[in-house]
């Protein structure tokens, strides 16, 4: 479905991505691990087409998106949605008005049919009767939950997920694994998840690509990366302070 | 030596790369202003924002410089016996530079400053980046509306500090120095011609568009937190300073030879 082939982007003289080549396939949830800083959120930003490879280029349907105009890309847009790691809710407006923001300004819809399925979104994110309140009245999971609403309610082919179980407690990130599990599997959706919570990693993906110094050097089933032989892998998976990746530090 | 020239160069190269980025937001701004749907419900709540809510401290700049300017005038008019010509020149002054300047300077602190920080902490919660995958273009959303509301509201909101301007001088001249309330309107409307007002409306028009594309390029440029947010903040407040002042030169020398 996304072929990313290649891809190098460098910022002010920094290279983040160094040529990275993965395929990310239909219905499936893939996640993308990595240390903090390594371009796992840059990777993610180059499939939304917010940022354009210095090299390389990033397949949709056969199609580059680095050719896309303006237009185009506000219709592949529509058929993504983004989870951002900081949920990144408008914070002038209210949370029905954010859940059902793309519905409100694309599509001609009748206001009592916006409402509804911004309704619908809410219940299945378990935030059910909570449209007249104001993101800074919620706490940090409740955020994440309401931005998961946000990208359901245009029912997307394609979820994108920026870390999202960073900054909640351990049971609330529980609840947006199953959350994602569940979405998938009812909405038949394809996933991207970059996380470096490799309990969340395990639980929810289909596939696993490790991002190191901007390349992708471990691509597997969880299974696989957990029996990994890679010292790279291993000592990242496990947590360990000793290793390939901290010699020199 | 070789070092001076070498910083001097730098710093014009990016003095030209900061004006060429600022006319790049605002043709696209330009371009994204006529595409359909209309900004015009958020460019109401944005000229609420930048008009109505500046009326209270636009009133009270407005008085006091009114106010200074007669009692300043009175000084040198008395001494030479002229104080019938301070309405006229309370009027000319007002009207054709400081309400202008006054007003743009002070809405540039009050507005330009809101409009960089509200933007700058978008960028750095990721809210900008929202806006992109939600498909809906940035500069139509924020830029377009604050661009609109501020090239509206600014020569309206002048058009009032010139008449709270001259209610200063009036206090002054009527209720200090004992001129008629009659006298006093009589001498500032025989004083002042179309062309003062309209030389001073045309110039918040254009005040009015540096505020907006500072304070937004500014915002749109944050990058590093609160910190980043507040250095944008300073940029766009003393960016617009500096930009209204150069522009209210040029169109002092341009109005003084086409309207002489």
């Amino acid at each position: 479905m996304i072929q990313i082939d290649n891809i190098y982007k460098s910022f002010n003289g920094h290279q983040v991505l160094n040529g990275i080549s993965l395929n990310i396939e239909k219905g499936k949830t893939t996640v993308i691990i990595g240390r903090s800083g390594c371009g796992k959120s840059v990777l993610l930003k180059h499939v939304m087409g917010i940022l354009k490879p210095d090299g390389g280029k990033i397949l949709f349907d056969g199609q580059d998106i680095g050719k896309f105009d303006e237009e185009m890309l506000h219709s592949l847009r529509l058929k993504m949605s983004m989870v951002f790691q900081s949920a990144a809710l408008f914070d002038s407006l209210n949370v029905g008005d954010n859940v059902g923001f793309a519905l409100i300004e694309h599509q001609r819809l009748q206001k009592d049919e916006i409402a509804r399925r911004v309704r619908e979104s809410l219940a299945m994110v378990g935030l059910s009767g909570i449209e007249r309140l104001m993101p800074s009245e919620l706490s940090g999971g409740m955020k994440k939950r309401v931005a998961l609403a946000r990208a359901i309610c245009i029912k997307p082919d394609i979820i994108i997920y920026d870390e999202p179980t960073t900054g909640v407690d351990p049971i609330t990130a529980d609840i947006i694994n199953e959350l994602i599990k569940e979405l998938h599997d009812r909405l038949k959706v394809t996933s991207i998840a970059v996380t470096h919570d490799m309990k969340s990693a395990y639980k929810i993906a289909d596939w696993i690509a490790m991002l190191y110094q901007g390349k992708i050097i471990a691509y597997g089933y969880p299974d696989d990366i957990r029996n990994t032989d890679n010292p790279v892998v291993h000592q990242f998976i496990n947590g360990l302070s000793t290793g390939p990746i901290t010699e020199g530090e | 030596m070789l070092n001076l020239f070498v910083n001097l160069g730098e710093k014009f190269l990016s003095f030209i790369y900061f004006l060429g980025e600022q006319l790049v937001l605002c043709l696209r701004m330009l371009g994204w202003m006529f595409v359909s749907p209309l900004e015009w419900r958020r460019t109401l709540v944005q000229s609420k924002r930048c008009g109505w809510d500046s009326l209270p401290i636009i009133s009270v700049i407005s008085l006091f410089i009114g106010l200074i300017l007669a009692l300043q005038t009175a000084y040198l008019m008395q001494r030479l016996g002229s104080e019938m010509y301070i309405a006229s020149i309370v009027a000319l002054s007002i009207v054709r530079e400081l309400g202008p300047v006054i007003t743009a300077l002070v809405i540039a602190g009050r507005v330009g400053a809101a409009i960089a920080a509200e933007i700058g902490t978008m960028k750095v919660t990721e809210q900008i980046d929202a806006l992109e995958t939600l498909a809906y273009s940035p500069i139509k959303y924020l830029v377009v509306p604050r661009f609109l509301a501020l090239m509206l509201m600014l020569p309206l909101l002048t058009l009032y500090a010139d008449g709270i301007g001259i209610l200063g001088g009036y206090a002054i001249c009527v209720y200090k120095l004992g001129i008629t309330p009659g006298m006093y309107l009589s001498i500032t409307f025989d004083a002042l011609l179309f062309k003062d007002v309209f030389t001073g409306l045309v110039k918040s028009v254009f005040f009015g568009m540096i505020i907006a594309v500072s304070s937004c390029y500014q915002g749109l440029k944050v990058y590093g937190g609160a910190e980043g947010v507040g250095r944008a903040t300073t940029k766009a407040v003393v960016n617009s300073f500096i930009l209204i002042i150069v522009a209210d030169c040029f169109f002092a020398a341009m109005f003084y030879f086409l309207f002489p």
